[in-house]
């Protein structure tokens, strides 16, 4: 009998399940690994710099690898402007697509335009900033900025020469980046308000869009509002195309005719070139500066949108 | 009158939303449109089969990029895939409680990191390390985009798998790690798959993780551990040099990926149209 | 009169909430043994702690003896593994594995401990599916999926899976609530064909299902056994009087 309880014993401890939630626990902690590691190793990396700059970093405007110095202020200005002008553009466009896919589409159509719009996020990146580079520039060059200048001229937004990369293609480009996640989830928080409210505004005799405007939109803005987090967090990750169109110029400028030049695409651009330890080490505190707000951001989307977010795999970070 | 404006209004805004889809469409159209007018013309089966030539030189092709870019993604899922779908089957299976439930919330934030933080990542801690940029280094990047979309979908698969499946196979007296690993897995693997292949698609476009990690290579592969051309990054410098023929073959390269990454999508979309009633 | 099973002072909870208490039952062997009571009285709880899968809902717990043959299955040293091997069981609804064929089905029990044999796998097939009254039904689709056939023969088919593992007892939660008439007679005749060979429990809703096909019937109320005895005795001079009430509101 004592036997069978210590045989019992060891064949209960070393049994298949334990040895099975064990293992594939394994792997779970392997995620919380890579998680710790991402930012262990851009937080060591970056330590040369962070001690040489300080919050200096962070508002410095003067990067200059020949004498050393590095400021991240142009990077970090031209990463928030292109994805702030990128999110003025793409969040009525989301909207109109979330309203009209969700409540405004004949039912047929509904599920093929989504489609469409989510096929946007499968192109690749670098191949947007191809077209970028040789169809929408030019484009914005000589069709966008020309009315521009003359009706909006006298803000400074709108002034100086445009030779196409510039602030406002880079603007642009990213705008139609984020539509498809923009929108995506505009549409499933739209999509959860329930009849019930539409009912009361309609039965007061409010027409299709009073309803929309009335109870559909406020109903839904915590979830509209994530969405649009959510693609200001894409906007300030993306990097080639941004890094095609853009200009790559690390002037501060006030005009979005200018070239400007974002925290990606330093990264992209410079970060094999980079010779000096302390250069490696500048554009990698640039690097942990990205995934600390896209962290950021990521965490107060998901708070705002938590049931409605399904994960996709054909997004594009 | 007031009734009548009320009624404009709504005719109005209903047309300007109608219109918001048709101009998201129009960027979509205009690339489809234009990789494939400028790219066709250099598809061949030299382009697809051959090392390219330096500038100036006619002919030559991608061939190494299209290896390059299967050996790379290759690697990313024999990293990836594994930890990506057992640490999803743990988090469906075993994590219905804090541990689980914080792992799941960390890979959700990991699906968001930018993909060039990544190439950061795998540049410190592998090129550093082997002092060379290498074919490994770029196949680490990709799997860290994309383990954390292969764990979440296949946690939200399993967890779509009914209890009465799972109760139905305890009560066979078959135990619970069988039921799991061949019960379980086998009822949601449509979905599992769905997650790998769109996770794939994903990562076959990547550049920036791959500049500084995979680098470039105008040969064959030779070696995992050496510098590797691929598609994306090919496509980046041929767009960025002044030269037009180079221009075509970024146009070239453009479609072959464009086609390549649109089958996976399309195609998964219609294998998950036919779903199990359960 | 010999009994299969014996239990004692079976308490069993769902966290702190306590939802049977005290049973004491002995279940005879090779007949068939009808649970009947009001829904939410511990029905399903208690026949799922006769083969351990009570214990497979988090936080729920028992306490109390179940002896099967003399043995405590509850006793510290018993895999629950085993036990479900031994003491098989049916559910309200149908759930044959969905992605299996319909062979697959019916061997999974057998092929997922560890049988490999092709040929024997197509016996035990073939010899559960005609204990199940639905081999000359399917014989020749045994490599369609399981869900393509309708809810009475998926429920036969669970039976089927149930019966390929050779267990000596068959736990049936309300096997047909949710199938018509037609397919809850095959069911009922076919448990009568096998009570021969095994020990079958039944819960059920229906009162004229219980009268039809058990010996012996128990009445729970509130978590309690309230009444055990003869089907005839149960159903036409019941003694207590809320076990008269049940019936009688079920019938009238
Ligand atoms: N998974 C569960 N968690 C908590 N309570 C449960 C669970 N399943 C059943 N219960 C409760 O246990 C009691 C008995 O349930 P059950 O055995 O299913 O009753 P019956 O089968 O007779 O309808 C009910 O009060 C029910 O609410
Ligand atoms: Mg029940």
């Amino acid at each position: 009998m004592k036997d069978r309880k210590l045989s019992f014993f060891l064949k209960s401890k070393f049994s298949g399940d334990n040895i099975f939630e064990g293992a594939v626990g394994l792997f779970a902690i392997g995620v919380l690994i890579i998680a710790l590691l991402l930012f262990g190793e851009l937080y060591l990396e970056s330590g040369l710099s962070r001690n040489a700059f300080g919050f200096g970093f962070l508002t410095g405007s003067i990067w200059d690898p020949v004498s050393e110095v590095f400021g991240a202020l142009p990077f970090i200005f031209g990463t928030l402007v292109s994805s702030f002008l990128a999110l003025v553009i793409a969040v009525p466009f989301s909207l109109g697509i979330a309203i009209y896919i969700s409540e405004l589409a004949p039912g047929k159509l509904r599920a093929p335009l989504s489609f469409i719009i989510e096929l946007l996020a499968a192109i690749p990146s670098v191949i947007i900033g191809l077209w970028g580079i040789f169809i929408l520039a030019p484009f914005i060059r000589d069709y966008l900025a020309p009315p521009l200048s003359t009706y909006l001229g006298f803000l400074p937004l709108f002034q100086g020469p445009m030779y196409g990369l510039s602030m406002l293609t880079g603007g642009v480009i990213l705008a139609i980046m984020i539509i498809p996640i923009t929108s995506s989830i505009s549409k499933e928080a739209i999509q959860t308000v329930p009849i019930y409210q539409k009912e009361g505004a309609l039965a007061l005799g409010a027409t299709g869009w009073e309803t929309i405007r009335m109870s559909v939109l406020p109903y839904a803005r915590s979830g509209i509002f994530g969405a649009v987090i959510l693609g200001f967090g894409r906007a300030i990750g993306e990097t080639m195309a941004v890094t095609m169109v853009i200009g790559n110029s690390a002037r501060i400028s006030g005009s979005l005719f200018a070239p400007s030049y974002t925290m990606a695409s330093v990264i992209a651009n410079e970060f094999v070139e980079a010779t000096s330890k302390l250069y490696i080490s500048s554009l990698l505190e640039i690097g942990l500066l990205l995934l600390l707000v896209s962290v950021i951001i990521n965490i107060i989307a998901r708070i705002l949108v938590s049931k409605l977010l399904r994960v996709e795999g054909g997004g594009r970070a | 009158m007031k009734w009548n404006k009320r009624k404009l209004t709504d005719r109005i805004m209903s047309g300007m939303s109608a219109a918001c889809v048709i101009i998201a469409i129009i960027p979509l159209v205009s690339i489809l449109y234009t990789v494939t007018i400028n790219g066709i013309s250099a598809i061949n089966l030299d382009f697809l089969t051959q090392l390219p030539r330096p500038v100036g030189e006619p002919g030559g092709g991608l061939g190494n990029a299209i290896q390059g870019t299967f050996i790379v993604v290759g690697i990313a899922c024999f990293i990836g895939l594994p930890i990506g779908i057992l640490s999803g089957v743990y988090l469906s299976e075993y994590g219905n409680n804090r541990f689980g439930r914080f792992v799941s919330f960390v890979a959700d934030i990991l699906t968001g990191t930018p993909s060039i933080v990544a190439g950061m990542f795998a540049y410190t801690f592998v090129v550093l390390y082997f002092k060379s940029f290498s074919a490994f280094a770029g196949g680490v990047a990709l799997s860290v985009l994309m383990i954390p979309i292969v764990t979440r979908t296949t946690e939200e698969s399993l967890k779509l798998v009914p209890g009465s499946i799972k109760e139905a196979s305890l009560a066979l007296g078959i135990p619970k790690w069988k039921t799991t690993l061949y019960i379980v897995i086998n009822t949601g693997k449509s979905g599992i798959i769905t997650g790998a292949l769109l996770a794939i698609a994903r990562i076959s476009g990547e550049t920036a993780p791959l500049l500084f990690t995979s680098f470039g290579n105008m040969f064959w592969a030779n070696g995992l551990d050496k510098p590797i051309s691929t598609m994306p990054v090919q496509i980046y410098t041929y767009a960025i040099t002044p030269f037009p023929d180079w221009h075509t073959k970024a146009w070239a390269g453009a479609l072959v990926l464009i086609v390549l990454i649109l089958v996976l999508n399309i195609g998964v979309r219609f294998v998950t149209r036919r779903k199990y009633a359960m | 009169m010999q009994n299969k099973i014996t239990v004692n002072d079976l308490n069993a909870w769902f966290g702190a909430k306590q939802v049977l208490h005290d049973i004491d039952i002995g279940i005879e062997k090779n007949a068939i043994t009808a649970i009947i009571g009001p829904s939410g009285c511990g029905k399903s709880t208690f026949i799922r702690c006769l083969n351990r899968m009570h214990e497979v809902v988090p936080g729920a717990k028992v306490s109390g003896k179940v002896l099967v043959d003399e043995m405590d299955i509850y006793d510290s040293d018993i895999d629950p593994v085993d036990i479900r091997r031994s003491i098989g069981m049916v559910f309200q609804k149908p759930n044959p594995f969905p992605t299996m064929s319909i062979r697959d089905n019916v061997v999974a029990g057998l092929r997922l401990n560890g049988v490999k044999d092709k040929n024997v796998l197509d016996k035990t097939a073939e010899e559960s599916l005609r204990k199940a009254a639905l081999w000359e039904e399917v014989k020749n689709d045994l490599h369609k999926s399981g869900m393509s056939l309708s809810g009475g023969q998926q429920q036969r088919l669970c039976i089927a899976r149930a019966l390929a593992v050779e267990p000596e007892v068959i736990l049936f939660d309300e096997p047909c609530s949710a199938l018509d008439p037609i397919s809850t007679s095959k069911i009922e005749d076919l448990m009568l064909e096998l009570k021969e060979k095994y020990t079958l429990i039944i819960v059920t809703h229906n009162m004229q299902q219980a009268a039809r096909v058990s010996d012996r019937t128990a009445f729970f109320l509130y978590g309690k056994l309230i009444e055990f005895g003869e089907t005839d005795q149960i159903f036409k001079k019941p003694e207590e009087k809320s076990t008269e009430d049940y019936i009688i509101g079920r019938f009238g």
